[in-house]
């Protein structure tokens, strides 16, 4: 097996506005990211050699992306992995660079979330139009929601680390008032307003512990990626953005049927961080990750990602929350623009947007969020539940 | 006593829903009047589920597995009507193919009906042992006495011939056609004529008449009894049969506990039957007389084995302690009584039906154990997820097992009608893992780690189709 190495870059980015886009269709998300990719790379779409397509909920078939573009007979590809999608829709097209099929090529993830009509997230069974409460698909239970089994790990990690509810409560805020201060500061995000710890503290309970503003919302948004060859992306720009490591991890619901995983962090998370980290050679990743974007569908899944990454060692995120080592001036900047609980969670979109700010970030252009001379960056998306997750992890550099 | 070749009772156990709603939080709704309170089904039960309850309180008697010839399952609130609910209990229980099963329904004279054919058919030498359910979940309108007197439980006792607590000394059952409480097809809830005509033409004609049958053709007198069981819709309409006949109402007449559970219909009589025998002392005579559209009568004898029985059954009073109170309009809504705005959540699908017949294959809550490495686990995949080996599974029951909670949720955004939902992750003492909702519990009563049991439940109803598994309550 190689590394990724440097084989392939990123030239041009897009991105929506995410949020409650009413007056935008799936096809109007798709055109506004990748036209401002195009114009970002400076290419054409009669450039484009291939394409890859992410979406999870919002329908099935390359053909979406080629109608909205008008790309005509070209080789696209749908993709889906759950919320990792976005991620693994790059990762899929970047290898197609990288094995010397194309050249240049086009991803865009997109989500159209808010025509479901739905208080959270639909489930499952909407996307497949059948029963899916069978034990060969899950569990077997009278309903499913994404923050409950999130919270799962909150209530096993407070329990096993002896964190009384009240003073986790108090930790999970202060991620979600991080985001939500980052994301105030990039004009894109979902959300522009900075909260209070005491808003989330008192905000109704969604899954105990998890409240209302440990809960990333609902949003419709795109975001697309220009990829060519490493060594043709000076053609394009000066200032290309390289991938280090293309990663990710897909556990077999091993969590949920082995008494050995103890819920209290995400395994696909640190395997997909440790292969990462080995393909892109990073032996510190605290002191070596400039900035990171991670997957902070719930406040836990973020304060869990800590660790899962090796920022924080295991059991003692505490102590890095408390210091503020994750906020734009600490040692480890996560999640500049919010992530998704600011910035917003189209779920096909999201691996993409994360790249999106760590281009910027890598490339000096992050403004009132920039950080200090940014090396490499690190993406984490993770699709599924704790227990039987899909995690993609991907780091670039400048 | 009875010998070993006497037909009766092996054993039996009840099964009394969790939840309660006090009569006055009804009665002051309606400026009407009404004391202690009725057991109550929860969301996610029905008398199917509860009669699998009642059947495995049964077990903890006589040990399981336990080989049936057959299941019969009474009730006059069957889920299904053309569907045999007695064949997916008999799934639950993994009994073998030529087990007979049978529904009884039709009045709530079904229980001791069913009794009555499972005794005639070991008496036959068609069946050896023979396991027999009754359970109701009974409907009632608002702003009614059926509301304030109906409750909802189960009751199941395995007949046969080995180790009776209890032999079947006489049978005497007699018809009747009178139109008192009934409800016909059309009808969700149960309809009740004016009180005075059925009692006076019906009740207090056919369950005297029955009795004095009884005792004339044993040649007992009331003094020979110990115990008289006999369904009554109102206990005071008790006096009526006790006094005719010469019964001391206070020590003779079994409290049916009305005033905690209420009228349970088809579980009526079975539940205070066994009331009865958990007080029992070997020797006793007890007569049961169970009424509707006719009266069927049961001369018993309890044997020396009753001890065995008192000892190992999950008591009445074990299910009397353990309650908690429902709030009048959460019953409401719980039985469909109230309708309610639909939560913002994608309808449920229809479950496939051959998605679910694969399923219930493992309806005995059934895992696998990895031959090759040892490791129990749910659900039943080919390849093991310790070490990998394909095709080296056994199944392996986990329904009775004890497990911990290993981490959990209450979730407030899930469409359940018992909101918050709580998910959990139990770990079964001797392996395992499953991942179920839980039930009947206090949210608040919850911590990592706590004890946990399975219980049978209803996890959807959805295009007329009725989705059953488990769930994970606290040991109490």
């Amino acid at each position: 097996m190689e590394s990724i190495k440097d084989k392939v870059a990123i030239v041009g980015m897009g991105c929506t506005k995410f949020g409650e886009n009413w007056e935008q269709d799936l096809y109007d998300l798709i055109v506004d990211a990748a036209y401002e990719a195009y114009e970002d790379a400076g290419v054409e779409p009669k450039d484009i050699q291939a394409a890859w397509f992410g979406t999870y909920f919002s329908g099935y078939t390359g053909q979406i992306l080629s109608k909205a573009l008008g790309l005509k007979y070209i080789p696209v590809t749908r993709v889906e992995n759950m919320c990792a999608t976005a991620s693994d829709a790059f990762r899929n097209a970047c290898y197609a660079v990288a094995c010397g099929s194309y050249d240049i090529v086009l991803v865009v993830g997109a989500e159209k979330l808010k025509d479901f009509g739905t208080s959270g997230l639909p489930d499952n069974e909407v996307v497949m139009g059948i029963w899916t409460g069978s034990q060969q698909w899950t569990y077997r239970a009278e309903t499913f929601t994404a923050p409950a089994h999130y919270a799962l790990m909150a209530t096993r990690y407070f329990n096993k680390y002896g964190i009384d509810p009240e003073e986790g409560k108090r930790l999970l805020g202060q991620i979600a008032v991080k985001n939500h201060y980052n994301g105030s500061l990039h004009p894109k995000a979902h959300f522009q307003k900075a909260i209070k710890l005491e808003d989330v503290l008192k905000a109704p309970i969604i899954a105990w512990p998890l409240g209302l503003f440990d809960c990333c919302g609902v949003s419709d948004g795109a975001a697309a990626a220009i990829i060519c060859r490493g060594d043709m992306a000076k053609k394009f720009r000066p200032d290309p953005v390289y991938v280090k490591a293309l990663q990710i991890s897909v556990g077999p619901q091993e969590g949920y049927r082995s008494q050995k995983y103890d819920w209290d962090h995400v395994e696909e998370t640190y395997q997909a961080g440790l292969a990462a980290y080995k393909e892109a050679g990073v032996t510190n990743p605290r002191k070596e990750i400039s900035v990171a974007e991670v997957h902070d569908c719930f406040t836990i899944t973020e304060m869990m990602i800590y660790e899962d990454l090796g920022f924080s060692p295991r059991g003692r995120a505490k102590e890095d929350i408390e210091a503020g080592t994750f906020t734009l001036q600490g040692e480890v900047p996560v999640n500049t623009d919010g992530g998704l609980k600011c910035f917003g969670h189209p779920i096909g979109a999201s691996g993409l947007r994360m790249l999106y700010e760590v281009y910027y970030q890598l490339r000096g252009k992050a403004g009132p969020r920039q950080v200090k001379n940014p090396s490499l960056g690190l993406t984490q998306n993770l699709g599924g539940t704790p227990g039987a997750g899909t995690v993609s992890a991907i780091i670039v550099g400048n | 006593m009875a010998t070993d070749k006497e037909i009766g009772i092996v054993s039996c156990g009840v099964y009394i829903p969790w939840h309660r709603v006090k009569r006055e939080d009804i009665a002051k709704e309606w400026e009407s009047f009404g004391g202690g309170e009725k057991a109550v089904a929860g969301h996610d039960e029905d008398s199917l589920t509860m009669a699998v309850e009642a059947t495995r309180n049964c077990f903890r008697v006589t040990g399981f597995p336990l080989d049936l010839d057959g299941l019969y399952f009474c009730s006059t609130t069957p889920p299904y009507l053309e569907k045999q609910n007695a064949a997916i209990m008999a799934e639950v229980f993994e009994l073998k193919q030529t087990t007979m099963t049978l529904d009884v329904a039709g009045s709530l004279r079904v229980g001791t009906q069913g009794l009555i054919l499972a005794a005639d058919a070991i008496r036959a030498g068609r069946a050896e042992r023979i396991m027999v359910c009754a359970a109701d979940k009974r409907m009632s309108l608002p702003n009614g006495a059926n509301e304030l007197a109906f409750g909802d439980a189960a009751a199941a006792f395995c007949l046969g011939r080995e180790n009776v607590i209890a032999a079947i000394e006489g049978v005497f059952t007699t018809r009747e056609e009178i139109l008192s409480t009934w409800r016909s097809d059309r009808d969700r809830y149960v309809r009740s004529y004016e009180e005075r005509f059925g009692l006076e033409m019906g009740y207090n004609r056919a369950v005297p008449g029955a009795l004095d049958l009884a005792l004339k053709k044993t040649g007992l007198a009331p003094g020979d009894i110990a115990k008289l069981v006999i369904y009554a819709a109102n206990p005071r309409h008790l006096r009526g049969p006790a006094g005719k006949l010469g019964f001391d109402l206070k020590t003779q007449v079994q409290d049916g506990l009305f005033g905690s559970v209420g009228n349970t219909g088809a579980a009526q009589v079975p539940l205070s039957l066994i009331a009865a025998l958990e007080q029992a002392k070997a020797g006793d005579r007890i007569l049961v007389a169970n009424y509707s559209d006719g009266c069927d009568v049961l001369l018993l004898k309890v044997t020396d084995h009753i001890k065995s029985f008192q000892e190992k059954t999950r008591t009445i009073s074990y299910f009397l302690e353990n309650k908690r109170y429902l709030p009048y309009v959460k019953y409401l809504r719980w039985r469909d009584i109230l309708p309610t705005e639909p939560p913002l959540r994608v309808p449920p699908e229809k479950p496939s039906a051959s998605a679910l017949w694969r399923d219930n294959q493992s309806l005995a809550l059934l895992g696998v154990k990895c031959q090759a490495c040892g490791t129990i686990q749910y659900p039943r995949l080919r390849v093991c997820v310790e070490c990998g080996a394909k095709d080296q599974m056994v199944p392996y029951r986990l329904a009775d097992k004890v497990g911990r909670l290993v981490a959990f949720s209450h979730d407030n955004l899930s469409a359940s009608l018992d909101k918050p939902t709580t998910i959990g992750v139990v770990d079964f003492k001797e392996g395992g893992r499953l991942m179920c909702d839980l039930t009947d519990r206090d949210p608040e009563e919850i911590k990592v780690d706590m004890p946990m049991e399975m219980t049978f439940r209803l996890l959807r109803f959805v295009g007329g189709i009725y989705d059953y598994w488990w769930k994970a309550k606290p040991v109490r």
